[in-house]
């Protein structure tokens, strides 16, 4: 399997991701936003970081960038893309998932470990989980209040476009356990076609026992099936 | 134009230095000149009134590859790894502008250690506020503590602990100390010393903008009611153009083009380009048409003393000049030849065709005025409280009021704004003893930790200042590491003043003391004075980060307990001290008396003897006994595990509340299985070590036999109440 991480200036879980895929056997490569082409890869990573800074907006000149245009080509081609915490700003940015993340509801960067409960297991991301499945993984931003329209919400819960939602370590989806106030407890989306995921929670964070766990190692071998 | 006298008062000199100046030059200075002697002569730049005391210091043993004098210093970690680590203050520009003060203190500091070749992996911080209530309290923590998040986490190193207390002593002067710590190939250092004649002097990074003039020299002043009018000397920060540099510094240096190399901290670009080339003992030329700035119409005054942050200095092998301008382009980073080095030992300045300022570089960086301050010995008070009223308050109580008083609370509230695992090798994160972080793709980890303590410093500085230096120790030997050198951050008040100096020259001396009998060196630090308002002066509060190594990743110890039925052992005597104590400043109100004694050799030898039994796999989790003494700790480590204690009666001390919450120093408690506890106790009394058995771990319930008990959760909850009801008051 190749993999690409999109690296920006101000990227900074651009090394992190690229040591998780690397551990699965991905061959990867970094490629510079200055880049005009793609190498040939089977999945493309969008990872976190503050890009150009976070000014402006999160992901907003990120989202304008020489390589963004070819990740979008590759995307409406089918090609898997996987956009974590800023990664997921900039995805939302270029319109490759639909939707806006605003300011956390408690109007500071959070950075923690959070349970997410896995709702769906039919795509090329979470195959390896169970459904239902409760996961520790860890979360750091300040942008991460998943809101869109209701006719959109309404479109990803009727057909299992929201891969994981915030919960409890026992698995109970609710308020009290939403970080950032994301609508439905939102941690992750997917585009109709299912190739193109988006998520707040890092799960290249959680593939080393030693750290704080290994629940986010399923999420990349899913990748390889 | 001759220089006036309220242009020398202004410039924070005194008068018989102008006239020393006027001496070393043969002539009076300009305003420029003023300006540059001032920026160097200051006491934050040059240490005039530490510099004597600072000097016995240990700062050498066979793993320090770099002592003080440097950027950061270098230790030797083994396998050709070195950690490069230092604390800075930024006291005053965060009590004027709390969230810039502290978000450029972080970034003053990564940029120490990246500069010297390092790539930054961890950062850390020791704040002092004021009083909880009092007024400006909750606007200065707010603003610093996303502060200093607001600029780790763009950057993207992680913060992974520190501390955070409370006291009215600071209440109109905050104290903000961050530490960064990095690692290098020990082969790869890269050093401030210039080299070479001709070669070129390169500006890289931000533009040169009207921010922070004279910030060191704010600095180096005490406040009065009118300091918020200097909110323009605050520099401001911008952590995406910091993340830029750091990485096109990293990669330039991946090759041997760089000849020396220097941030633009305090003072900007008069003390890097002095220091580069006093170091070098050579002389600089600069052309400041070539400054690249922010603004029109900037005056050789403005670009000399800005302190616009994210600057660097670099003196390049004159043959790489393109390289090296390549890599800069690519991160689209400033990069102009601004000068080149001379043999005249002279700092020379032009600016539109004429020379603006020349000065022998030897008077600005060897002859700055080195005081011996008077010092008055501090008077230690001795007196005896009267202790039969400590056995009147119930011990569940006092644990209580004790685990919910603003120092002891959860700091989860100021944590969780700091991405503390970023980069993937943060092992243990804040709350712990000590951090432990990874060293990157090795199979070992290194440990820091931060550590204060101004009460007992203000009732006696020498044994404060041993005191912390020893806290920081046991904190690195709680997880299982190695010990091997601090870095310091002084702060304190005026040195003018004999009690302050006094103050100041006992806590070094303590410090001293400590580290050479530790062989705990110190490599790096940073002297903050004048942290007082209207003349009242904070408490002396030396702070001390610690680093020690840890050579295998299956040694790292937390305070979690494991397993119910194990053992919990102290190592080390309680002598029921409880003057200075957490107990009897949360309960009632008194701080008076002598901090707790001092005991060196126990402490090396109680210190030692744990790292034997973590060696030999004997101990399942470790916490080291501080403030709150025996019962805080324990409570701590159940509150850590959820697993609850049953804790035996005490048998040697006069009362239960003088057993329990007496902060005597050099102690640990340790979890082991129940079966080992033979051959520890051989271990321990070979070593002449003295132990008790304190507790074993239970489910859910943390209980002193025939006193109280009280459920795991409900500790939890007591200990994590204060933020809440803090932010629901203000």
């Amino acid at each position: 399997m190749k993999s690409s991480v999109i690296v920006f200036p101000g990227s900074n879980c651009d090394r992190d991701i690229a040591v998780a895929l690397e551990k699965l056997q991905f061959k990867n490569s970094m490629v510079w936003h200055k880049e005009t082409e793609l190498p040939k890869s089977d999945l493309i990573v969008v990872p976190g970081g503050f890009s150009y800074g976070d000014y402006l907006r999160s992901g907003a000149i990120a989202a304008k960038s020489n390589i963004l245009s070819e990740v979008i080509n590759a995307g409406k081609k089918g090609s898997l893309i996987l956009g974590i915490c800023n990664g997921f700003q900039i995805l939302i940015e270029c319109k490759l998932l639909k939707g806006a993340l605003l300011r956390n509801s408690g109007l500071k960067f959070i950075s923690r470990n959070i349970f997410v409960k896995v709702q769906s297991t039919t795509n090329s991301f979470f195959n390896k989980y169970s459904k239902n499945e409760v996961l520790k993984l860890n979360i750091a931003h300040n942008e991460g209040n998943y809101f869109t329209d209701k006719k959109h919400l309404e479109e990803l819960e009727n057909n299992q476009l929201i891969p994981i939602k915030y919960c409890d370590e026992k698995g109970n989806i609710n308020l009290k356990n939403n970080p950032n106030g994301s609508i439905n407890n939102i941690a992750g989306i997917f585009n109709k076609d299912k190739n193109i995921l988006g998520m707040m929670p890092h799960p290249e964070r959680m593939v080393d026992k030693i750290l704080s766990g290994e629940d986010g190692l399923p999420l990349f071998m899913s990748l390889m099936n | 134009m001759s220089i006036t006298k309220g242009q020398i008062e202004s410039h924070g000199l005194k008068l018989d230095e102008y006239n020393k100046i006027k001496d070393l030059l043969g002539r009076d200075t300009n305003l420029l000149e003023l300006g540059i002697f001032s920026a160097m002569w200051n006491e934050h730049c040059s240490y005039k009134s530490s510099k004597i005391h600072l000097k016995k210091l240990p700062t050498k043993n066979n793993i320090v590859i770099q002592g003080p004098g440097e950027n950061a210093g270098v230790i030797d970690i083994g396998d050709d790894d070195a950690i490069v680590f230092k604390i800075e203050s930024h006291n005053h520009p965060s009590f004027i502008e709390p969230y810039q003060g502290a978000a450029t203190g972080v970034g003053g500091i990564l940029r120490d250690v990246f500069t010297m070749g390092a790539r930054p992996i961890a950062l850390m911080n020791s704040i002092h506020f004021g009083s909880p209530n009092h007024k400006k309290t909750q606007h200065l923590l707010s603003g610093v503590v996303s502060g200093i998040g607001g600029y780790g986490n763009s950057v993207g190193i992680p913060t992974v602990g520190g501390e955070t207390k409370f006291n009215s002593t600071y209440n109109e002067n905050i104290l903000v100390n961050a530490m960064a710590i990095g690692h290098v190939n020990k082969n790869k250092i890269f050093y401030s010393k210039a080299k070479g004649i001709n070669k070129p002097v390169v500006y890289v990074g931000s533009k040169t903008g009207r921010d922070g003039i004279h910030g060191a020299t704010m600095a180096s002043a005490e406040f009065d009611e009118n300091s918020d009018q200097k909110k323009p000397t605050v520099q401001v920060g911008d952590p995406f153009t910091e993340k830029l540099l750091l990485e096109a510094c990293l990669e330039l240096m991946k090759d041997n083009s760089i000849i020396s190399i220097q941030d633009m901290g305090a003072a900007g670009l008069t003390s890097s380009s002095i220091e580069m080339a006093s170091k070098g003992k050579l002389g600089i030329e600069l052309n400041l048409d070539k400054i690249p700035c922010r603004e029109n119409n900037m005056s050789p005054y403005e670009m000399m003393l800005s302190e616009s942050q994210e600057r660097m200095l670099i003196i390049l092998d004159d043959k790489k000049e393109k390289e090296a301008k390549k890599i800069f382009d690519k991160w689209d980073l400033d990069f102009v030849v601004i000068g080149k080095t001379t043999d005249t030992n002279r700092l020379i300045l032009n600016f539109q065709n004429k020379k603006v300022a020349d000065i022998p570089i030897s008077a600005l960086a060897d002859e700055a005025p080195l005081y011996e301050r008077k010092w008055l010995k501090p008077k230690i008070t001795k007196n005896k409280i009267e202790s039969k009223d400590f056995k009147k308050i119930k011990t569940k109580e006092a644990l209580l009021k004790i685990l919910s008083s603003p120092d002891h609370s959860n700091k989860d509230w100021i944590t969780d704004q700091y991405d503390q695992v970023v980069m993937c090798d943060t092992v243990q994160k804040s709350g712990g003893d000590s951090a432990v972080i990874r060293i990157h793709n090795k199979n070992k980890a290194i440990a820091v930790s931060v550590d204060s303590s101004a009460n007992y410093c203000k009732a006696d500085p020498k044994s404060g200042g041993k005191q912390i230096v020893c806290e920081n120790w046991r904190n690195l030997i709680s997880v299982g590491a190695k010990p091997l050198a601090i870095t310091n951050c002084l702060n304190f008040g005026s040195p003018e003043k004999p009690k302050i100096m006094g103050e100041f020259v006992e806590c070094v001396n303590g410090i001293k003391e400590a580290c050479e009998f530790l062989n705990f060196p110190v490599v790096s630090g940073n002297v903050s004075f004048y942290n007082e308002t209207n003349s009242k002066s904070i408490f002396p509060t030396p702070v001390i980060g610690g680093v020690g190594v840890i050579d295998n990743l299956n040694k790292i110890l937390s305070m979690k307990t494991k397993k119910v039925g194990n053992l919990i052992l102290i190592i080390g005597k309680t002598f029921g001290h409880l003057f200075q104590s957490a107990f009897l400043r949360e309960n009632f109100a008194i701080n008076d008396g002598p901090p707790p004694e001092i005991n060196l050799t126990n402490e090396k030898n109680n210190g030692l003897a744990v790292l034997k039994l973590i060696k030999e796999k004997l101990i399942l989790s470790a916490h080291d006994v501080s403030s709150g003494g025996i019962l805080v700790a324990l409570a701590e480590m159940s509150m850590t595990s959820k697993l609850g204690l049953k804790i035996f009666e005490p048998k040697r001390v006069p009362s239960s509340n003088e057993y329990f919450f007496a902060e005597d120093q050099g102690r640990y408690l340790l979890e082991i299985d129940k079966n080992n506890l033979k051959k520890i106790e051989a271990i321990l009394k070979k070593n002449n070590i003295f132990f008790d058995i304190v507790a074993e771990v239970q489910n859910d319930i943390f209980e002193i036999e025939k006193s109280f008990s009280i459920k795991v959760n409900d500790l939890y909850n007591n200990n994590n109440q204060w933020y809440h009801k803090f932010n629901a008051i203000n």
